[in-house]
């Protein structure tokens, strides 16, 4: 038996009072907050005691009862309670008291926090009459409590108020001197000082307080639907709105361009990060940054903001060089090519851009070197030399991309400039072992280049004055703020702005004339230069914070570039930029659960989307159902049949068509008279909360969340339909009809509301809905105004149009086609050039795909292919009485597919090689 | 729901008379009021309570190594499953899927009182997991879908669907 613990945790104080008390042996082993003792568990937990049976105990209370069982001393009833009011009670008080206490330097405040539970002991106290909580002998209650009280109750300078039995039940166990030198042992004299490292580590006292007002581990959006209780004044508050009319302002989708910041409303520019231009955007991007950001930009047309939604393919670099060289084109030319491969999908998935633009312009370079310029003029650039790689045969200097050599760490011999891919660390493009040329082959040399470097360092204290304010200000994500805080943590240092290389934007300084500015200064300038492309008056969005509100989109792996080093370049600029106000950065959204791979051919990407038959805006909307927002999701094919057949044909797209269906078949196409009841009224209350709580999400940007109130909705309305049945009642007498024709009446309507809220995700759906029921298209600038209202906007008399079903079902056998298509390994040559023979690339994808342990009937059957060829052409070089050495070769790779071709077939289960089951 | 969850244990360990409870603070904490003594507070002391009324001592463990860890777990779900934030959920899940990767239940090999209070509170947190989530956590799904068909226990929850009862975990397609 062992026990872990750890200096200044005040946990660990009471297991050692309960050792001392109890009186039981066991090893002591002090050790850091951090050591994980307990295997299973993420977070570490101490103290920690491992049983004689190897089971962990890692709760304190648990193990101060064992080691007072053990002893002897079974805990009695009234312990149990005292023990789980001290977890459940007082300890999140405690935790938030000592956070206060400790680093926050508020001692004054503790005495309300813990107020509470103090009263409540004092109370038991007085009235049990006994010297102990549970009696006449002390009692692991007694332990336990006292040790979780020390640090407080012995510090005179909190005054937390005189409570005479608590006092004396607490000297009396003071005088326990296996209590205090316990707490001499874990505070070491110095008192809650002694606890700032472990407080430190806490998850701050946030879960404490979450804990202390509600707990909310279910769903927010599905668990309070059932319980919420409706009261009568919301009721009569959500009739009341139900009658008022509908806004004759102008439409909002209605745009004159260019649209320009105006006084007295509330302007947001949206961007968009700008995709590389050199791929095929696949649906993690997608999702990522222009579909998250087309949805916020068509929310707020709705709720009436003046929005400007820019975007642009970023076009320099080497990727692009890289690119060009592969397809035999020039780099303008893959640019012209691939902008417009990208303009055509984003024109599929209906990105309403207010403009698209491109990097490669004359503005961009305008702009650049005159930030540039402003930068240099200032005082923020340093120089530099730097060591890299040229080779003499291409006459240039190698960027990492462009270089392959042995791994310094691992020897994997295809290590890239930058990464090594097999064993995944970072290397300087100096250090590979035996580099070579990517293009001719031929080794470099190093030599040394002179560089300009943005003085991050010089920069930070005004960053971080800007930072605090717009991070507290804004609606940064939490990762947002995270990685920026852990970029600064780690301290900034000068960036290399210029690179050697052609297809840039140049540097205008005589001293470099023949660099670009590396990409990541430059590309972000194309934000500017693209709404300067735009209209001329883009200073009015760009240079007008006071007006303007900037929100960027991204996925995280973006975000130091917009949090810290592109303000640093505007603010080191001091031409009164306008900073990012909004930082929404997803996490990422995984295929399969597996990552989304060009190379490898996995994943959908933007332009097979449409090849699948799928509409776009059902692809929108499983999209935004699991956009990784606040924590990575994935795709997964079977999961968005579900959801399309489940969600939108069974549940949004049912109560749609049916509401309209009563109207065209009951009611010969007009909207009955409605007679409001209570129950209406409720239903009334139930949507207008829901639509609340869309647009409070919206406001903030929770995308997905959001979405989960429309269907929320439309889940509220199949109810009412169905506990009201109007197709018997319509059969039935005048009150009868007249209560079909009410529950007809609001259902139409809350089926136009839903109209409006799928704006944003789904824009051809909404405007469809909005044709079948002929509704007016004020309806749209008005349900979504303030904290939403929703009006009765299809009156009676209403002449409603044709009603067809919204969407289809999404069948298995199509669905597992799909999913076979685009699960990788499609054979067709990835990439022209290369001229290596056709078993070899598949075979080196398979060994990637085999260590993951995964029986694969597809890959089976590719590699039983490239076994035969394999097994062809060593029977056709032995025949040729071929050298030894190269038939071993070839043999070699045939038994290494064969092993590949048995764990994909699923008979070995080990992902390991096993050399004795070579078949 | 506390109390639902004493009345579905009530029921479960097949006592004659329901008692009676109340509930005391925001957190709606229950309280049983006893006849021959104090009132008792809090769900795992009433838990307890009622498990050695209806003499099933061995539901709280066997031994004291056993007694220890069903504390200890019953002191989990009403701490840290009680009123987990969200984000905690996912900690929560992948902690216990590691935790039950060599154990039938709770506390081993023996089902306790910790099955069945880990059981209620995991419920909410598994309802709203999709398929694909509720396969990154084979073990505690496993776990679940066991206790949730452990006779006469489920009485007040719906039962959650564990599909795809895959042999072999599945990570390529």
């Amino acid at each position: 038996m062992k026990l872990f613990v750890s200096e200044g945790n005040p946990h660990c104080l009471k297991v050692l009072a309960a050792l001392e008390v109890s009186g039981v042996q066991c090893d002591v082993q002090y050790v850091n907050h951090e050591e994980r003792v307990v295997p299973f568990l993420s977070r570490p937990a101490l103290p920690a005691l491992i049983l004689p049976s190897g089971l962990h105990l890692f709760s304190s209370n648990a193990i101060c009862r064992y080691l007072f069982e053990i002893s002897g001393q079974d805990s009695s009833e009234l312990c149990n309670q005292w023990l789980e009011w001290e977890a459940t009670d007082l300890q999140p008080a405690l935790l938030q008291a000592l956070h206060m206490a400790v680093l926050q330097g508020k001692g004054s405040e503790v005495s309300k926090v813990l107020q509470g539970p103090l009263n409540y002991l004092e109370q038991s106290l007085s009235k049990g009459n006994t010297p102990y909580l549970t009696g006449e002998a002390v009692s692991v209650a007694d332990v336990v409590l006292w040790a979780a009280l020390y640090p407080v109750l012995s510090d005179s300078s909190l005054a937390l108020g005189e409570r005479t039995s608590v006092k004396a039940w607490f000297d009396r166990g003071a005088v326990m001197h296996s209590c205090q030198s316990a707490a001499q042992k874990v505070l070491q004299g110095k008192g809650l000082q002694g606890m700032k490292s472990y407080m430190q580590r806490q998850p701050a006292s946030q879960s404490s307080q979450c804990r202390g007002t509600q707990p909310c581990n279910s769903n927010p959006a599905e668990g309070e639907e059932s319980d919420r209780a409706v009261s009568a004044e919301e009721m009569e508050a959500a009739a009341l709105t139900w009658s008022k009319d509908l806004h004759a302002c102008p439409l909002a989708t209605d745009r004159q361009h260019p649209i320009l910041p105006q006084e007295g409303r509330r302007n947001l520019l949206v961007t968009s990060a700008l995709p590389y231009v050199n791929n095929v955007p696949h649906l993690g991007n997608i999702i990522g940054c222009v579909l998250s950001s087309d949805v916020f930009c068509r929310y707020g047309r709705l709720r009436g903001w003046n929005m400007l939604f820019i975007c642009g393919t970023d076009e320099y670099g080497t990727a692009t060089e890289n690119k060009a060289r592969e397809e035999g084109l020039t780099p303008q030319q893959i640019c012209d090519k691939y902008h417009a491969i990208h303009s055509n999908i984003y024109k599929w998935f209906q990105i309403d851009f207010d403009f698209f633009g491109r990097t490669t312009t004359e503005k961009q370079t305008e702009i650049a070197q005159n930030i540039f310029w402003r930068i240099h003029k200032h005082g923020f650039l340093v120089e530099d030399i730097v060591e890299q790689l040229r080779c003499e045969k291409c006459q240039r200097f190698l960027a990492d991309r462009f270089v392959e050599g042995i791994c310094p760490h691992c020897s994997y011999p295809e290590a890239r400039g930058d990464q090594c891919d097999k064993c995944g660390r970072l290397i300087n493009a100096v250090e590979l072992r035996e580099p070579q040329c990517k293009v001719c082959r031929q080794t470099p040399v190093i030599r040394s280049s002179k560089h300009l470097f943005l003085d991050l360092p010089k920069l930070e204290a005004q960053l971080v004055q800007w930072l605090e304010k717009s991070t507290s200000t804004g609606d940064w994500t939490a990762n947002a703020k995270q990685i920026t805080r852990s970029w600064l943590r780690d301290g900034l240092k000068p960036r290399c702005i210029t690179r050697d290389l052609r297809w840039g934007t140049p540097v205008p300084h005589p001293d470099f004339k023949d660099k670009v500015f590396y990409v990541w200064f430059d590309a972000p300038i194309g934000y500017l230069s693209i709404t300067a492309n735009y209209t001329d008056e883009w200073e009015k969005w760009w240079k007008n914070p006071h007006q303007v509100e900037l929100y960027n989109f991204m996925a995280k792996d973006n975000v130091p570039f917009h949090s810290v080093v592109f303000p640093c370049s505007l603010l080191g600029a001091q031409d009164n930029y306008t900073l990012v106000s909004h930082l929404i950065a997803t996490e990422y959204l995984n295929y399969e659960d597996t990552k989304f791979s060009k190379s490898r051919g996995v994943g959908v990407f933007g332009d097979m989307a449409k090849d699948t038959g799928i509409p776009s805006d059902v692809w929108r909307f499983y999209l935004l159902y699991v956009r990784p927002e606040g924590q990575d999701s994935a795709f997964s094919w079977a999961d968005m049949a579900m959801k399309n057949n489940s969600e939108l044909l069974n549940n949004l797209g049912n109560f749609i068509n049916r509401a309209g269906m009563f109207v065209a078949k009951f009611f010969e196409g007009c909207v009955p008279s409605m007679e409001l009841q209570q129950e209406d009224k409720k239903l009334l209350a139930l949507v207008g909360w829901e639509l609340q709580q869309y647009i409070q999400l919206l406001d903030k940007v929770k995308i997905r969340d959001a979405l989960r109130h429309i269907l929320n909705i439309s889940r509220h309305g199949n109810q009412y339909i169905q506990v009201n049945e109007p197709w018997k009642k319509i059969k039935g007498g005048d009150t009868e009809r007249q209560r079909a024709g009410t529950v007809t009446g609001v259902s139409v309507n809350i089926a136009c509301l839903l109209s409006v809220m799928l704006l944003p995700y789904m824009p051809t759906v909404s405007q469809t809905i909005r044709d079948q029921l002929n509704a007016p298209q004020s309806c749209v600038n008005t349900m979504l105004q303030g904290t939403g209202t929703f009006v009765c906007s299809l009156s009676a008399g209403h002449r409603i149009g044709t009603v067809s079903p919204l969407f289809q079902k999404l069948e298995v056998d199509q669905i597992e086609a799909l999913k076979k298509k685009f699960g990788g390994q499609q054979k067709t040559a990835q990439s022209p050039g290369s001229t290596q023979p056709a078993a070899v690339p598949a075979a080196a994808a398979a060994a990637e795909a085999t260590t993951v342990n995964g029986v694969d009937p597809e890959k089976a059957k590719q590699l039983t292919q490239a076994v035969t060829e394999q097994g062809e052409k060593v029977r056709a070089l032995k025949t040729q009485k071929a050298e030894k050495a190269v038939i071993t070769a070839e043999v070699a790779k045939l038994l290494d597919l064969k092993k590949q071709l048995a764990l994909a077939e699923g008979k070995s289960p080990e992902p390991a090689p096993q050399k004795g089951k070579k078949k | 729901m506390a109390l639902r969850e004493l009345s579905s244990l009530e029921k479960y360990l097949g006592l004659k008379k329901p008692n009676k409870y109340t509930t005391q603070g925001d957190k709606k904490v229950p309280v049983l009021q006893n006849n021959n003594g104090p009132p008792l507070v809090g769900l795992v002391t009433i838990g307890c309570h009622l498990v050695k009324e209806a003499k099933r001592p061995k539901l709280l463990g066997d031994s004291a190594e056993s007694r220890a860890v069903v504390q200890q777990w019953l002191e989990y779900r009403v701490t840290s499953l009680d009123g987990c934030s969200k984000e905690d959920n996912k900690t929560i899940l992948k902690d216990l899927n590691l935790y039950l990767q060599d154990k039938v239940y709770m506390a081993g090999s023996q089902f306790t009182l910790a099955d069945t209070f880990m059981y209620f509170g995991i419920h909410p947190l598994l309802v709203d997991l999709a398929i694909q989530e509720k396969e990154q956590y084979v073990n505690v799904t496993r776990w679940f879908d066991h206790i949730q068909h452990y006779p006469g226990l489920r009485h007040h929850l719906p039962p959650v669907a564990v599909l795809r009862n895959r042999i072999y975990t599945s990570k390529h397609h």
